[in-house]
């Protein structure tokens, strides 16, 4: 509990500091609400906010699933030849490079004009692709070579060395990439859902465009706590069964 | 292209390993004997590891001919190198089950190879919770379980501290009198001495090609009697070793006269 105090501690001020300097300062609440006008909206919108979160927190793990099934997939099946690897990592480096913001509108129009919750998944799922692909690939290639020589000198099967060998080898990369890819997925999400724009898709980024067209400060600011909060829990979850994972192995 | 001498457990005949931008390694000639403990010594860079993957069949020369008998082969690094995601057991287990050993079977026969280094006790350990002389056990227990007739070592014991590693030369000598039939053992050092107290005899290569330039016996019989290091003839074989490895290691002209 001592690891928490500190950094509650440090919240407590700077929302104290915060509520303090907006009522001595009359500053505007269209411009900067206190903090209790925003507990206000919290409460107030909890109902809608929390199935917001729920509906972009199921879009961001959508997509996740689909990055790992893909990302992984091509990364086991690329790991079987170099060749294979050195033509596709450049293009899963482009793919990386590109911003999510220039690709989001392409999306749009590809996958999401009828069906925008699908184009938010895919753009999603783009941005977590790299990080599991890259991680998978890396981690099957990283197994101690002097196993790899054993499991030469032993005859094994190419599955042999895949499961009893690769696959563990490259677990902790594989979380790894997990890890990077969640908090990806949700920018993902994010960014699809402001640019389509159209409130076709209820998550939280469109209760937050939706705040902000109506000059709503207190409501846009409780619509980005709850994605903050959503963040945090996302990684909180990978890390913990990151860290499961790593007692089981070493 | 040399023969192999007929009922060696294992011999190179002229094999040359041609790297890129590099001299060279051999031509080697080189009879193992069955049963026999064979030390290659000479300088970092001289091939001794190249030798070893040669004999494991882990690499294949440029020129020459490497001839093996039917009998498996054990091999030991400088790292235990174990996985670490597995307890001891099902490392020693491992070279039996990717041959399709039934697991049961294989287990079985892991924890008899645990217990012959003295490990019988800790078949669940992880080996982040064994200390490197018992992970090292380990892994001699890996090499042994398929119960090779050749054991290839790669200075297995420079990582241990000096008691932990006259134990395991101990062990490894008692291990290999208890086989029969007793399984060739080449071993990789740099250490003149426990090349002499260990093996047979000791083969010196060449610093810059690997070629074998001596072969020196090793005085006396194994496993040694206690006490063997304080003897004269063991002495003098570590000189006599000392002296052939020098002249076998490209020196430096130091302080030489212009």
């Amino acid at each position: 509990m001592s690891r928490l105090l500190p950094p509650a501690l440090l919240a407590v001020l700077i929302l104290a500091g915060w509520e303090l300097a907006c009522r001595a300062l009359h500053v505007p609440p269209w411009f900067l609400p206190p903090p209790s006008a925003v507990a206000a909206a919290l409460v107030a919108r909890a109902p809608l906010l929390a199935a917001s979160a729920a509906a972009t927190f199921w879009m961001a793990l959508q997509a996740l699933a689909v990055a790992a099934l893909l990302g992984g997939g091509l990364a086991l099946a690329v790991s079987l030849s170099r060749p294979a690897e050195q033509a596709v990592r450049p293009l899963a480096v482009a793919l990386q490079v590109t911003p999510v913001v220039a690709i989001a509108p392409l999306v749009m129009i590809w996958a999401g004009l009828d069906h925008a919750d699908r184009a938010v998944v895919a753009l999603a799922a783009t941005v977590a692709f790299f990080p599991l692909f890259s991680g998978v690939l890396t981690g099957l290639r990283s197994a101690d070579p002097d196993l790899e020589r054993l499991f030469d000198l032993y005859g094994a099967s190419p599955v042999q060395r895949l499961v009893r060998l690769r696959l563990p080898s490259a677990l902790p990369f594989m979380l790894e990439g997990l890890r990077v890819a969640a908090g990806l997925a949700v920018i993902g999400a994010v960014v699809a859902e402001f640019v389509s724009g159209s409130g076709a898709t209820q998550g939280l980024a469109w209760r937050l465009l939706e705040a902000g067209n109506r000059l709503r400060t207190a409501d846009m600011l409780a619509a980005l706590a709850w994605l903050m909060i959503m963040g945090l829990m996302l990684n909180a979850a990978v890390g913990a069964l990151d860290r499961a994972v790593r007692r089981r192995l070493s | 292209m040399a023969e192999a001498a007929a009922g060696a457990a294992a011999s190179l005949g002229g094999v040359l390993v041609r790297y890129p931008g590099r001299a060279p390694l051999g031509p080697v000639d080189l009879d193992i004997a069955p049963g026999e403990i064979t030390a290659l010594v000479g300088a970092s860079g001289a091939g001794k590891s190249t030798l070893l993957r040669l004999l494991a069949g882990l690499e294949t020369p440029s020129e020459g001919v490497i001839s093996r008998g039917d009998g498996r082969t054990g091999l030991v690094f400088q790292a235990p190198t174990l996985m670490p995601w597995a307890d001891a057991l099902a490392n020693v287990a491992l070279p039996l089950e990717l041959a399709g050993l039934a697991r049961p079977m294989a287990r079985g026969r892991a924890a008899e190879a645990l217990a012959a280094v003295g490990l019988g006790d800790r078949p669940d350990a992880r080996p982040r919770q064994l200390s490197g002389g018992m992970a090292m056990r380990v892994a001699l227990a890996r090499a042994l379980v398929t119960e090779p007739d050749l054991l290839l070592l790669d200075e297995p014991f420079a990582a241990l501290d000096s008691v932990t590693r006259r134990r395991l030369i101990e062990d490894l000598h008692r291990l290999w009198a208890a086989r029969s039939p007793r399984p060739a053992i080449v071993f990789v050092t740099h250490d003149v001495e426990e090349a002499v107290y260990l093996a047979d005899r000791a083969v010196v290569l060449n610093g810059d090609s690997g070629r074998v330039v001596a072969t020196l016996a090793s005085p006396g019989a194994l496993p040694r009697p206690t006490g063997w290091r304080a003897e004269a003839a063991y002495r003098s074989a570590v000189e006599a070793l000392a002296a052939a490895l020098v002249d076998a290691m490209p020196a430096p002209a130091v302080g030489a006269a212009a």
